[in-house]
């Protein structure tokens, strides 16, 4: 397995200039879909790849598109996602900072198809030094004619601003991210309308991960239909794993989907074992809002077949025995780790990130928090497990945004698969 | 027109209309409680939650139910939909935990407290709440500011509405509080101190469903079940001087908006017919004024309770009166 069609580039010496990349084949695709496509052809190939949204929830990308409102008349949208905020998930950061053309390349196209003529890239304000990074590239771009005025001499024009947020987990959910491009407060909006009717400034936007739009130029390099044939079944493609926590060899890596999770964590191509010869504890599969699985659910499903990395082997199993393939932050656990504290850490997390709008999440991350703070200090009560399954449950489905998802599911899956541990804390 | 089923209760409304709304239409029990919902504040509700429903049916065309409970006053009807409210164990459910959420940094003082008999917690608590806390830790504690001459505000009593911010950024010209911070750390404040001035600001304290913010005019100087609520109107250049006069024999003890069934204020009052305007003689009074609504004060007897007699809940006063 292995093949990298996203990071191939990622250590060719000086690829973040512009010639360079150019030099490898770079903007090749941008320029096979701007000369010799309509927009509608460079969205019936994505349609055609199968792609899905790279962000959390695996939304098919061509689907989405279509639902963009081609009929108002006012301007429309696109929005690039580079928020990455999440416990575990360091993907985007690292492909922007190898690859910034790759990123502009898959914006041109997807602004192409949507007749798109501004974009904005909106980036967690952490990542301050990847301004500078993305801003000389879309500068250099424009010298070049990439972007700009009439595109490679087309009808086409198009503008990418970068815009910095302040840090704000929220953020990275759609909607709060609109709001705060637009310079307001980060609060998650009640939806519908759904942004693709009433986006940023009320207009029909689309908003997409970073290497969801970065993988479009390669879907268009290669043909929609190729692309599909990678991966495994309706988990098409190539997919970004940030892997840490005990193994040898943290990272970003790139796998093609249908990897079996074992493979992957013990392969020395990927994360080579876990550190110091211990056992496999447990495995957060998807970025820290994913259920938490035991190593024997992460190996293998409840029905015996080895796990796969893809949308759906993650999946397999439901809130029962399963998990998601989420963001893909790979977070693995060694014998010694702490599920408690863990859990603890995880809560504290989001009860610092809520934006505090619905009464579920304001109150039920920070009760969380608190309850499991007593516990990890010893100071729980045995009612208090079924309290935070309670309080979970009481969450879960209720709020205006999945953060309460989130926030809630690390708890509940936590107790479910290593109530034993809790119980032990509090004896 | 469309049509939609509320608990087994069809009725025909109109597109753009929400489901709250249309259960406001048919009114008495399928009416969701709304605690930040407020139909004359645009871009109101969504947040309490308190309104969660279950949609059995998303409608004719799209007969699948709704994968999650929805908030019924931020939830369009679409035709044939078929909404269950009370007759859900799981919506019972959700709001007695919506419930908990408002009530486990609440500190209940409506002992001291000017909202009580009139506060919507209190009813939406002796509705569905519990009767133990399974709290442990402290509560959130804020001091008590003024706002402004006029308002004060106890951050510790308030449930993160949104109403007063969007009441003062639609009825006033210059909003100079908002909500700061984030999470359960937010918290309602005035700009760096501002104090809050406007002709319409008092109509904060009339949207806000709890005893968050009060009347400073009106501070521990009656429960508000002792006074009598009168319609009374007068000539004001500023609004429609259509006010409730709560009066104790000839004296008015405090001026409001008139609260509709649903806690709503019919309209909205200026800061003068409100605040300056407390003699008899500067009013016109229509005649008493009948709360419609499910509160202490419309419960209209009392029970004398012998030491150690336990409360029973009045009969139907979880329901709301027409
Ligand atoms: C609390 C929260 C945080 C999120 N953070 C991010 C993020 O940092 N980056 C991202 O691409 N999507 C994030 N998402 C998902 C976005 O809302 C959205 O679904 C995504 O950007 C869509 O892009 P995709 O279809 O390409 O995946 C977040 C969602 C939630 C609820
Ligand atoms: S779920 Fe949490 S983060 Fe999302 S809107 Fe509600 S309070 Fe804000
Ligand atoms: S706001 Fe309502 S529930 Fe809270 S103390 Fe006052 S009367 Fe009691
Ligand atoms: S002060 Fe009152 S109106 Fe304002 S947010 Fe708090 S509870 Fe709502
Ligand atoms: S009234 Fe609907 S969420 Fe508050």
């Amino acid at each position: 397995m292995g093949r990298a069609i996203l990071l191939d580039k990622a250590n060719i010496p000086g690829i973040r200039a512009f010639g360079v990349y150019r030099a490898h084949g770079g903007y090749n695709a941008a320029g096979k879909g701007l000369l010799e496509m309509t927009p509608a052809q460079v969205q019936q190939e994505v349609i055609k790849s199968g792609l899905r949204g790279r962000g959390g929830a695996g939304f098919p990308t061509g689907l989405k598109w279509s639902f963009l409102d081609r009929k108002s008349t006012r301007p429309r949208y696109l929005v690039c996602n580079a928020d990455e905020s999440e416990p575990g998930t360091f993907k985007d950061r690292y492909l922007m900072e190898k690859l910034p053309h790759l990123l502009i390349e898959g914006l041109i196209l997807s602004s192409y198809a949507l007749g798109v003529r501004t974009c904005y890239i909106y980036i967690r304000g952490e990542f301050k030094y990847l301004v500078g990074i993305l801003e000389t590239a879309i500068r250099e771009a424009k010298k070049n004619n990439y972007l700009g005025e009439k595109i490679l001499g087309t009808d086409f024009s198009l503008e990418i601003y970068v815009h910095p947020g302040a840090g704000a987990y929220i953020c990275g959910e759609e909607t709060a991210l609109l709001e705060s491009l637009e310079g307001k407060r980060g609060n998650p909006r009640i939806k519908p309308p759904f942004p693709a009717y009433k986006g940023l400034y009320d207009c029909p936007t689309v908003v997409n991960n970073v290497e969801t739009l970065a993988a479009v130029a390669p879907v268009i390099g290669m043909g929609g239909e190729t692309y599909s044939k990678l991966g495994f079944g309706k988990s098409t493609g190539t997919k970004l794993m940030s892997a840490c926590g005990n193994i040898n060899k943290p990272g970003v890596y790139e796998i093609e989907m249908g990897l079996p999770v074992e493979d992957f964590i013990y392969s020395d191509e990927y994360c080579g074992g876990i550190k110091n010869g211990k056992m496999l504890k447990a495995v957060i599969p998807g970025g820290s809002s994913v259920p938490i699985l035991p190593a024997d659910l992460i190996l293998n499903t409840s029905r015996g077949e080895a796990r796969l990395l893809t949308y759906e082997s993650l999946a397999e199993g439901g809130f029962e025995s399963g998990s998601m393939l989420g963001s893909g932050g790979f977070i693995v656990y060694d014998e010694d780790a702490c599920i408690v504290r863990n859990t603890w850490n995880l809560t504290r997390f989001y009860r610092h990130e809520s934006c505090g709008q619905c009464s579920p999440c304001r109150e039920g991350t920070g009760w969380m928090e608190r309850i499991l703070y007593r516990i990890e200090h010893g100071k729980g009560r045995m009612s208090d497990i079924d309290l935070l399954v309670r309080v979970a449950k009481n969450i879960e489905g209720n709020t205006i945004c999945p953060l309460g998802d989130a926030a809630a599911w690390p708890v509940a899956s936590a107790i479910r698969h290593f109530r034993g541990e809790f119980e032990a804390h509090i004896k | 027109m469309l049509k939609v089923t509320i608990d087994n209760i069809e009725i025909r409304v109109e597109e753009g209309t929400t489901i709250l709304q249309a259960a406001r239409m048919i009114g008495g029990k399928v009416v969701p409680p709304a605690m930040c919902y407020y139909s004359k504040l645009k871009g109101s509700g969504g947040k309490c939650r308190s309104c969660l429903v279950k949609v059995v049916k998303g409608s004719a065309k799209d007969t699948r139910p709704m994968p999650k409970l929805v908030a019924s006053c931020s939830t369009p009807v679409q035709d044939g939909m078929v909404v269950e409210n009370t007759i859900s164990e799981e919506v019972q459910e959700a709001r007695k935990g919506v419930v908990e959420f408002l009530l486990i940094n609440h500190p209940l003082d409506c002992p001291v407290c000017d909202q009580a008999g009139e506060c919507d917690l209190q009813d939406l608590s002796f509705g569905f709440g519990m009767e133990e806390t399974s709290t442990v830790e402290p509560r959130r504690e804020y001091p008590v500011v003024d706002i402004g001459k006029l308002i004060k505000l106890h951050m510790n009593r308030c449930i993160h509405c949104y109403r007063c911010v969007l009441a003062a950024e639609q009825l006033t010209k210059k909003r100079a509080h908002g909500m700061l911070y984030r999470g359960d750390t937010m918290e309602i404040s005035t700009f760096i101190q501002t104090a809050i001035d406007s002709d319409f600001s008092g109509n904060m304290i009339d949207v806000c469903p709890v005893g968050a913010l009060t009347d400073r005019t009106f501070r521990f100087k009656s429960r508000v079940w002792f006074l009598n609520p009168m319609n009374a109107h007068r000539e004001c250049s500023k609004c429609g001087g259509r006010v409730t006069a709560w009066m104790f024999g000839n004296e008015i003890y405090r001026i409001t908006g008139r609260k509709d069934q649903f806690g709503e204020v019919e309209e909205f009052i200026c800061n003068e017919c409100r605040f300056e305007k407390k003699d008899i003689n500067d009013w016109v009074i229509e005649g008493e004024r009948k709360i419609k609504r499910q509160s202490v004060i419309s419960g209209n007897h009392y029970e004398h309770l012998k030491k150690g007699s336990i409360i029973h809940p009045i009969e139907g006063t979880t329901e709301p009166q027409e």
